[in-house]
């Protein structure tokens, strides 16, 4: 499991190699991997495991959902801003998610960092807790309906990505 | 439609994409001078500075048309979309950390009765640094 | 279409030039380091897209690698900042004017020379031919050192 997830470190790096250089050719492949096995094994990091599973179509959906709401983020940050002599009363609210994995805290932690309302201000990894700032309660609904939304990002990211076995370890029912 | 024509269409959408682009600096810029605290300017820097920026690149690549550099721009909107929320979150923690959250602009703030109750804990996850924390 | 295409390009450029200005108004007045960092972040993603409005108006695709540096950059220093801030002292919020220095070095001088008078008395016995001299500045305390005494700004002001 570690030795696949160097391997895709690696590949992964040599893309953004090849990304950088902009044309697809042996030479600059070859070099991206070259140099994403010397970042690899030189620079250790904790090795992140993933024993999801990917669903095509629902990581479509998450991104195009995603993508909609990014958008969404932006125009109301802006309106909030633009508007004279509005305050917005702002909170930090914890939630407790229900998966017990880094790469789902922090994957989750950057979709709802990005998505309307919401900034991730401090992510607690053993208990799984995320603390968000949430810029304006009233437009957000309340606590507990960021709260909500919040499970309901996590819980769309464990669908298109979380194998059934962790999935049910969430408390969720394996779909 | 001609070749001509497809590409005054791809400028025009280009310019299109790019004034809203400017127009989201311009409103991360009034937002993170009007906010009141260091939290809600991170929301200013991080929403409207991430789409700005996919929207002026997005204007580019239609521009630019072909070749190498586009992909380059593709690269720069993925390392953004990952990093701004890394670099809000490090901000936020820093802030709590040397206590410019002033709690009294926060209508709740469930963070700080935790780190209180926290207080007196030896050696917790988040104080090992940033790098360990994730992955 | 060119004339309808620059006066585009010109009310994009206006725009991204009023928000950075703006974020720069911020990051001289914000109290503490890490509204600066928020505020410079900003400052370097409108140099982006000031850029990238360029290079889309020349159709150059070769300051393309500036924009990547210019994005990793403005993440780097933001997240480096972060990492490292410390708690401030409350008058280090903002730039002082040249009276107020002014003062505040008069006022650093008055104390310390009150201090060495006072120091010096008990000490009559060793050092004699220093007692009818207070105000002689000594060696081992320059009257313009500004690191000496970080610690008496709160009474001058």
């Amino acid at each position: 499991m570690r030795r696949r997830s160097q391997w895709l470190g690696i590949v992964w790096l040599a893309a953004v190699w090849v990304l950088l250089w902009g044309d697809l050719t042996w030479g600059n492949v070859l070099a991206g991997l070259v140099l994403g096995a010397v970042v690899t094994w030189g620079l250790r990091m904790v090795a992140v495991d993933f024993h999801g599973r990917v669903h095509p179509w629902r990581v479509l959906v998450l991104l195009a959902r995603f993508a909609v709401d990014v958008v969404r983020a932006s125009i109301e940050v802006a309106t909030i801003a633009l508007t004279p002599g509005y305050t917005p009363r702002g909170a930090v609210i914890g939630v407790q998610l229900r998966s017990h994995s880094d790469l789902y805290l922090t994957l989750t932690a950057e979709l709802v960092s990005l998505v309307p309302g919401s900034l991730v201000v401090e992510a607690h990894r053993l208990t799984g807790m995320l603390y968000l700032h949430v810029l304006d309660l009233d437009r957000s609904g309340g606590v507990e309906a960021v709260r909500a939304d919040v499970l309901a990002q996590e819980e769309r990211l464990l669908r298109a990505l979380a194998s059934p076995q962790e999935q049910a370890a969430a408390g969720m029912v394996p779909a | 439609m001609t070749a001509a024509a497809w590409s005054t269409v791809a400028d025009v959408a280009s310019i299109v994409l790019m004034l809203g682009g400017a127009f989201l600096c311009f409103a991360a810029g009034v937002g993170v001078l009007r906010f009141r605290d260091l939290l809600a300017r991170m929301h200013a820097a991080t929403k409207p500075q991430v789409l700005g920026l996919v929207l002026v690149l997005a204007g580019l690549a239609l521009r630019l048309r072909s070749g190498g550099a586009v992909w380059a721009l593709v690269l720069v909107v993925v390392f953004q979309l990952l990093t701004a929320p890394v670099a809000a979150h490090l901000v936020g923690r820093a802030g709590y950390r040397t206590g410019k959250v002033s709690p009294g602009v926060l209508a709740v703030d469930e963070l700080t009765a935790e780190l209180d109750r926290r207080h007196g804990m030896p050696a917790d996850d988040e104080d090992g640094g940033s790098g360990a924390d994730i992955g | 279409m060119s004339a309808a295409l620059g006066v585009a390009v010109a009310v994009a450029a206006v725009l991204i030039l009023v928000g950075a200005v703006l974020a720069i108004v911020r990051a001289e007045r914000g109290p503490s380091m890490l509204d600066r960092t928020v505020a410079l972040d900003i400052v370097v993603t409108c140099l982006v897209a000031a850029v990238a409005l360029y290079a889309s108006l020349e159709r150059r695709a070769d300051v393309v690698p500036i924009l990547v540096v210019l994005s990793l950059v403005g993440f780097i220093g933001s997240v480096t900042i972060a990492r490292f801030a410390a708690v401030e002292p409350e008058d280090a919020r903002r730039v002082r004017t040249r009276e107020e220095v002014a003062a505040e070095d008069e006022a650093r001088l008055r104390a310390e020379l009150a201090e060495a008078a006072a120091r010096e008395v008990p000490d009559a016995t060793e050092d004699d031919e220093l007692v009818g001299d207070p105000a002689a500045p000594e060696d081992d305390q320059p009257a313009g050192d500004p690191a000496a005494r970080g610690s008496d700004d709160g009474g001058a002001r």
